[in-house]
């Protein structure tokens, strides 16, 4: 090896270390406060639960992570499976995929809408999806309640246009929690679905035309597959915050309609079982990554198909 | 233009679709917002214009504590966030790839990836052990926390920045002998400024709207004015609850036009 190669060598390697010395401030305060204590909760869900929350250092068990889906019977002792913990897995599954769904249905038409207006025009459009999305989240789930409430603007309406005699309990139900994720992540699902109608090539659509394809035969046939990864995209971000979804189930659903954000809060809290709260927050996380995976995997091959 | 133009892009119902999906985003804020001007303590019966709540929630010391907290910690939790996400930006980008790199990019942005409430829950399995070690309780861990999930959002449009800058006014400032540090400091950083301000402020309004993990982490008496919003939204609320919240909105909605503005002037 000559000198310079030597040198240049050198220099490179003083460049990653220079590297690694800038960025680690910030790798540290991610590892402190974010990653390592996932960590550490991961050894928490295998120890033995305290008597007044926290739990009993360096006593390992594995109760944390059978009473997610398994309880005890008091009397006879045997495992049954535990109705309440899958219940509440059931509807926050269940919630998620129709608050996705509920999203989409307004989403696509919404956003396929504002990327077809002039450009000029569509900017503000874009603003207008984009102040919803900044504000707050309590702020917003705070108005749907004014909202649902049962002397609140929607039940008021529909006892003034005579369509219902009292007030329908909307609070306090799945139906609420719905509305309120739906409208919470519905910017979620626009953003990314204009981000993609927007690059749609419209001569595919003229080609579609020329060949008597009617309106819809268009929409499913050509836009639709066309912008997918859109689809896909805006599914996973609306997907995967209602999944973890805290403060609308506690100020929407209330206490008979938990979602898993709920559980695990409880555990920490009047359940006093840490080890079971934190096996139920991992497996929570197991969910999203796997709804990330199937994005990822996705997105691979779309990306692919491209090519 | 024919009147009889064929068009291409319109789909049936979409614009009614649309419509509507306006009114639904705008409608529950639009109440909030009237609703705070009632006189009357009813969030349903109108009573007439008023700014009673408003002086009532600026006279609540509860709140104006909950505000100056909020307002401290998201300053401190951007500036520490802006500061060390500048550095992680600079040391990640306009390189050829070298061995750490991306796991260096998966750890900034881990906090975007994990469920609020999961951190939240490990932070308070880590931080009440702390405190009972070391007697210490202040706002330092709610800082903490707050700077490592606003590092990836201050980083992000750091990076977007410096990617869209190559490395030749850098190079023309060194052959005419200007020191790294003057380079950094007369050509990188200025170059970078739109970067900064829009990292800082993203992260500043992050840290401000955050409820989950500030509500697991703040020990007793260290509400932000989110949190002393959930807490008061579990008993009958008056219309003061929506003269907090519309300020917050006023306040986020003019922060996000500064920043759509600061954007595109830069395109």
């Amino acid at each position: 090896m000559s000198g310079a190669q030597k040198a240049a060598r050198a220099a490179e390697s003083r460049d990653i270390r220079n590297r690694w010395l800038l960025s680690a401030p910030a790798l540290l305060i991610v590892i402190v406060a974010a990653v390592g204590p996932l960590f550490v909760m991961l050894l928490y869900s295998f120890m033995v639960k305290g008597d007044y929350g926290d739990v009993k250092f360096g006593q390992f068990s594995l109760d944390g992570w059978s009473s997610v889906l398994f309880q005890r019977d008091i009397f006879d002792d045997t495992l049954g499976l535990a109705d309440a913990h899958l219940a509440i897995i059931w509807r926050s599954i269940k919630l998620s995929f129709l608050t996705t769904l509920f999203t989409a249905i307004l989403g696509f038409p919404t956003a396929y809408f504002i990327a077809t207006r002039p450009a000029k025009t569509r900017e503000i459009w874009v603003f207008l999806v984009t102040i919803p999305f900044w504000t707050n989240l309590l702020i917003r789930t705070f108005a749907m309640q004014q909202v649902i409430r049962n002397e609140g603007l929607l039940n008021n309406a529909l006892v003034w246009l005579g369509i219902i005699d009292s007030p329908l309990q909307i609070m306090y139900t799945d139906t609420a929690n719905l509305l309120g994720m739906t409208y919470v992540y519905l910017p979620l699902m626009v953003l990314p679905l204009y981000a993609s109608i927007e690059k749609l090539d419209f001569r595919l659509v003229e080609a579609g035309y020329d060949l008597y394809a009617n309106r819809l035969q268009v929409l499913r046939r050509i836009v639709l597959p066309l912008v997918s990864p859109g689809i896909v995209a805006g599914s996973i971000l609306v997907f995967i915050p209602s999944l973890g979804a805290y403060v609308i189930p506690r100020v929407l659903g209330g206490g008979k309609n938990m979602m898993l954000g709920n559980l695990i809060e409880l555990q920490f809290g009047a359940g006093r079982n840490w080890p079971l709260g934190a096996a139920i927050s991992i497996t929570l996380m197991a969910l999203v990554m796997i709804a990330l995976l199937i994005y990822v995997r996705n997105a691979a091959r779309s990306g692919a198909g491209h090519a | 233009m024919r009147k009889n133009h064929f068009d291409l892009r319109a789909q049936p119902g979409f614009g009614l679709i649309t419509l509507f999906t306006f009114f639904a985003l705008y409608l529950p804020i639009a109440a909030l917002v009237v609703y705070a001007f009632n006189a009357s303590e009813s969030l349903s019966v109108w009573g007439g214009f008023s700014t009673r709540w408003f002086v009532s929630a600026w006279n609540n010391d509860a709140v104006q504590d909950a505000s100056i907290r909020s307002i401290v910690i998201a300053l401190w939790a951007s500036t520490l966030a802006t500061l060390t996400a500048t550095m992680a930006a600079l040391a990640t980008t306009r390189t050829r790839p070298y061995r750490g790199l991306t796991f260096k990019y998966a750890l900034i942005n881990q906090p975007l990836m994990v469920p609020e409430i999961v951190t939240a829950v490990a932070l308070l399995i880590v931080f009440s052990r702390i405190k009972v070690w070391t007697g210490y309780s202040g706002l330092g861990y709610l800082v903490l926390a707050h700077t490592a999930f606003c590092i990836p959002f201050a980083y992000l449009p750091i990076r977007a920045r410096l990617e869209g800058m190559d490395l030749t006014l850098e190079r023309a400032a060194a052959d005419l002998y200007a020191t790294p540090w003057q380079t950094f400091r007369r050509v990188t950083l200025p170059l970078l400024r739109p970067g900064i301000i829009a990292g800082f402020m993203l992260s500043f309004v992050i840290s401000l709207d955050d409820v989950v993990i500030t509500e697991f982490v703040k020990s007793g008496g260290q509400d932000t004015l989110p949190t002393y919003m959930l807490g008061q939204l579990r008993r009958e609320t008056t219309p003061e609850i929506n003269a907090i919240a519309t300020v917050f909105l006023a306040l986020s909605v003019v922060l996000v036009m500064i920043f759509f503005f600061i954007n595109r002037k830069r395109e």
